[in-house]
Formats: C-alpha cells, sequence, structure tokens
C-alpha cells in the first residue's frame, strides 16, 4: 500500500479530537472511587499473604545513613508538637492486661537496639537512617498486650493515628524508636518516640505517639482515611 | 472475492486490549504519581496524568489525587499481569509466537527499516515485516520489565534482593521511568501504523479482517 498523506492527516486529527472527548478524567466518579476502593482491600489482603514475617528489611552500613534525614509532616517542622518529657506519659487502652502509663524515663530503661534500615515513602523517595529503639514486640510482651489479636493501633500529639497488623506489630525491626543517628530523636522526629517499621511505607510510621491500644477492630490512618492503601507493606 | 487473511484468536484479543487499557492507566497514574516525587528534573502537565481534578481531590481528601493515582495504578496492574499472562502463554503454547513473530533475522530488520523509513515498506495484512516482529519482542518484553521492575518498587523488602537487578531501589525507579518512555514511543508507532492500516484494528476487534483479492 501506498501512503495517502491527506487519509493520515485527517485520521491523526479526528484520533487526536477523540483522545481530548475521553481526556476528561472520571476518578472522581463516585462509582469510580468506591471501585478503587475495594480493589485497595483487595490489595490489603495480598499484601498480608504476601508478609513474611520471618523476612528482615535489608539492613546497611553505618556510613550509608543520613545524618540530615528529611523532614516529612503536612505541616512545617516548626509546627511539631513539644512534648515535655517530665510530664508526657504514654497510655495504653485495648486489650492490654496492665494498661498503667508509661514516663519516658521508664520507656528508655527498656532493653534496646540499633537498626540502620531504609524508609521508603509512598511518593516514591527513599533514605537511609540509623534509628535506636525497643522492638514493639518486647514491650507488648511486658504490658500484657493480646497478641492474639488482630491490630495495635496508634494516637500520637500532633492528630495523626494509625494501625497495623499484629504479625507487623511482632515482626522483629518494628521498633519504638527513641533515637535518631544515636541522638535522642529531636522533636521534628516526633520526640519522645516514633514506630519505626521498615516493613512498611513511610506514613505507616507514627511520631509523637501518645497512645498504643491493641484491638481486633482496623484501626483507621490519617493518610488510609485521604484514600491510600491501609496495608502499605513494601 | 473477499479473502479472510488476518485472524485474532480471542485469547490475544481480549489479551490486547486489557493490556492496552491497563497500560494507558498505568501511564497516566504512573505520571501523577511520577509528579510528587521526580527522578528528573521535569514533572508532567497536570492534565496528562491520571488521578482526578486537584481541586476535587484536596477538598475531598487534603491530597492532590496521588491517592486516587496510587489506587488506579495498583489496580491496573493485576490487568497487566493478568494480560501479559495469558498473551504469552497463549502465544507460547500455541505456536502464535513461532509462527508470526520468529525468526528475527538482523539483515531482514536492517532491510524493513530501511524500507519502512523511506515509506517504501510494503505493509500487508496478516504478514508481519521484521521491524515489526523487533518491536512486537521488545513491546513484549518492556512490558516483562515494567512489572519485574514495578514489583521491585511495590515490595522491595519482600521480593529483597530483587532491586539488585536493576542496581538498587532507585535504580528500579529509574528503570521503571525508562522502560515507561519506551513504551510510550512503541505506542505512538504502534497506533500510527493502525491508523495507516485501518483493518488491523478491526481484525484485533471482531477476530478476523478480509481483503478484496482478484
Amino acid at each position: 500500500m501506498t501512503i495517502d498523506r491527506r487519509k493520515l492527516l485527517t485520521r491523526g486529527l479526528s484520533l487526536g479530537s477523540l483522545s481530548l472527548l475521553t481526556g476528561c478524567d472520571i476518578s472522581d466518579n463516585d462509582a469510580v472511587q468506591g471501585f478503587l476502593a475495594r480493589v485497595s482491600q483487595w490489595n490489603d489482603r495480598v499484601q498480608a499473604a504476601l508478609f513474611n514475617p520471618a523476612r528482615l528489611a535489608p539492613t546497611f552500613a553505618e556510613s550509608q545513613a543520613v545524618k540530615d534525614f528529611r523532614y516529612n509532616a503536612w505541616y512545617g517542622p516548626d509546627k511539631a508538637p513539644r512534648l515535655d518529657g517530665g510530664d508526657y506519659r504514654l497510655s495504653l487502652a485495648g486489650l492490654i492486661a496492665d494498661k498503667t502509663p508509661w514516663t519516658v524515663e521508664q520507656l528508655h530503661a527498656l532493653p534496646q537496639e540499633s537498626q540502620i534500615t531504609r524508609h521508603v515513602c509512598v511518593e516514591g523517595w527513599s533514605m537511609i537512617g540509623k534509628w535506636s529503639g525497643t522492638p514493639l514486640r518486647t514491650f507488648l510482651q511486658r504490658i500484657g498486650a493480646d497478641t492474639t489479636a488482630r491490630y495495635v493501633g496508634f494516637e500520637c500529639a500532633d492528630g495523626y493515628y494509625e494501625g497495623i497488623d499484629m504479625p507487623t506489630a511482632l515482626h522483629p525491626q518494628t521498633i519504638m524508636a527513641f533515637r535518631l543517628s544515636d541522638e535522642i530523636l529531636p522533636v521534628r522526629y516526633g520526640y519522645p518516640f516514633k514506630i519505626r517499621i521498615p516493613t512498611k511505607l513511610g506514613f505507616k510510621n507514627p511520631k509523637f505517639v501518645t497512645t498504643i491500644y491493641v484491638t481486633n477492630q482496623r484501626p483507621k490512618g490519617f493518610w488510609p482515611d485521604r484514600g491510600y492503601n491501609w496495608f502499605s507493606g513494601i | 472475492m473477499n479473502v479472510n487473511i488476518q485472524r485474532h484468536a480471542i485469547v490475544v484479543r481480549l489479551s490486547h486490549w486489557l493490556m492496552a487499557l491497563s497500560i494507558l492507566v498505568l501511564i497516566g497514574s504512573g505520571w501523577r504519581i511520577y509528579n510528587s516525587a521526580p527522578i528528573f528534573p521535569f514533572t508532567f502537565p497536570e492534565q496528562f496524568t491520571l488521578g482526578g481534578d486537584v481541586d476535587a481531590a484536596l477538598a475531598r481528601h487534603n491530597d492532590p489525587g496521588v491517592a486516587t493515582a496510587i489506587a488506579w495504578h495498583f489496580a491496573a496492574m493485576w490487568g497487566l499481569l493478568l494480560a501479559f499472562l495469558a498473551f504469552v502463554l497463549w502465544g507460547a503454547l500455541s505456536g502464535h509466537f513461532r509462527r508470526d513473530f520468529l525468526p528475527v533475522r538482523p539483515a531482514e530488520v536492517w532491510h524493513d527499516l530501511i524500507a519502512a523509513l523511506t515509506f517504501r515498506l510494503d505493509h500487508r495484512l496478516g504478514h508481519y515485516n521484521a521491524v515489526q516482529k523487533l518491536l512486537y519482542w521488545a513491546a513484549l518484553l518492556g512490558a516483562g520489565l515494567m512489572l519485574l521492575s514495578g514489583i521491585a518498587i511495590w515490595k522491595p523488602v519482600q521480593t529483597y534482593p530483587l532491586e539488585a537487578l536493576f542496581g538498587g531501589f532507585q535504580g528500579a525507579r529509574i528503570v521503571h521511568f525508562l522502560v515507561m518512555t519506551g513504551l510510550v514511543l512503541f505506542l505512538v508507532v504502534h497506533v500510527a501504523l493502525v491508523i495507516l492500516v485501518p483493518k488491523t484494528l478491526r481484525a484485533m476487534i471482531t477476530g478476523s479482517a478480509t481483503e478484496n483479492r482478484p
């Protein structure tokens, strides 16, 4: 066949106008949002099945850890809540035997370990940091939490809230991080501690934690309430 | 006399269109996701991305549509995975690949490429020229690489050390981006050729195309 330039031009134009017509984004349609939410729930189940409780997140050399870690929140660092180490109490709720609140001093007396792991943000960027603290598993056992329950939830001083599945809560690398780069967690990174979970996306790592609760009802999450996937494992 | 000169099996047609839809959704949503943390010094114009109206998304979610873009991306990935596996399995088992996409000889590719670039390539329905064969293999390889690098980015811990294949996590993001670019270029050529030979579109929809032959 030979090329008919006029035909090519007219057909090209009609294709172009077609794509313009269909170019209106259907994302804001309620039925579409409902469909995407259902697929996201399916993806929660797939990720829970993919999660291997014995698999450790890769660890890195001390030299690869970033000292000036990226600040990330929906508010500026100057707006970060300043919790007083003397007044602070960690509240416990839900399926926990001993709900006595904890002071910073008591928390610091817990056995601690360090990890140099990679923080992966849902946006795509990633950063390696050194965090030190107590495995959440150790703490849950210490307070007599019902570890056969399905979820662990967190409430934070900045209004943030998150929750994770119990297998992730019991993962050996899920820690209550009191230190970043060997220094007491600075205010903007979540003093007195953040939950550091190298098997989850960054937003599943809550800062300024003031309440930990154990439950069988799936806790809500600040970003999952805004359309992000709930499980968000990596 | 009307001669049936191109046939597409139902598996090929279904997987082709599911792949096409999935890839378009993946590209549009991928561009919106890319914009939130660009790896190169540019971003994609908002209107060419998928994720909804930014103001509407901000009102609903307090998020500029990245959440919706990610939801699209991780919905369409299942479509691509399913269609890709069906297409490859069918192509390998039915003899479609062996019959129509093989062999690819470098000398023939060179000859047909020169002919195509000088607009002298004879385009017969139902017969794949050497450049076409090569491009179909490249596109198939590209789709496979997108799935693989995508999984490395989606589950870098559970699939570790898969990312090493791409030079690390950041490497996987770069590969994912570059292969996307290649697939977009393929789509441009692919659609341009369909415009030139519209009967192929009918064959891919109805399953066969006829040609009047004396």
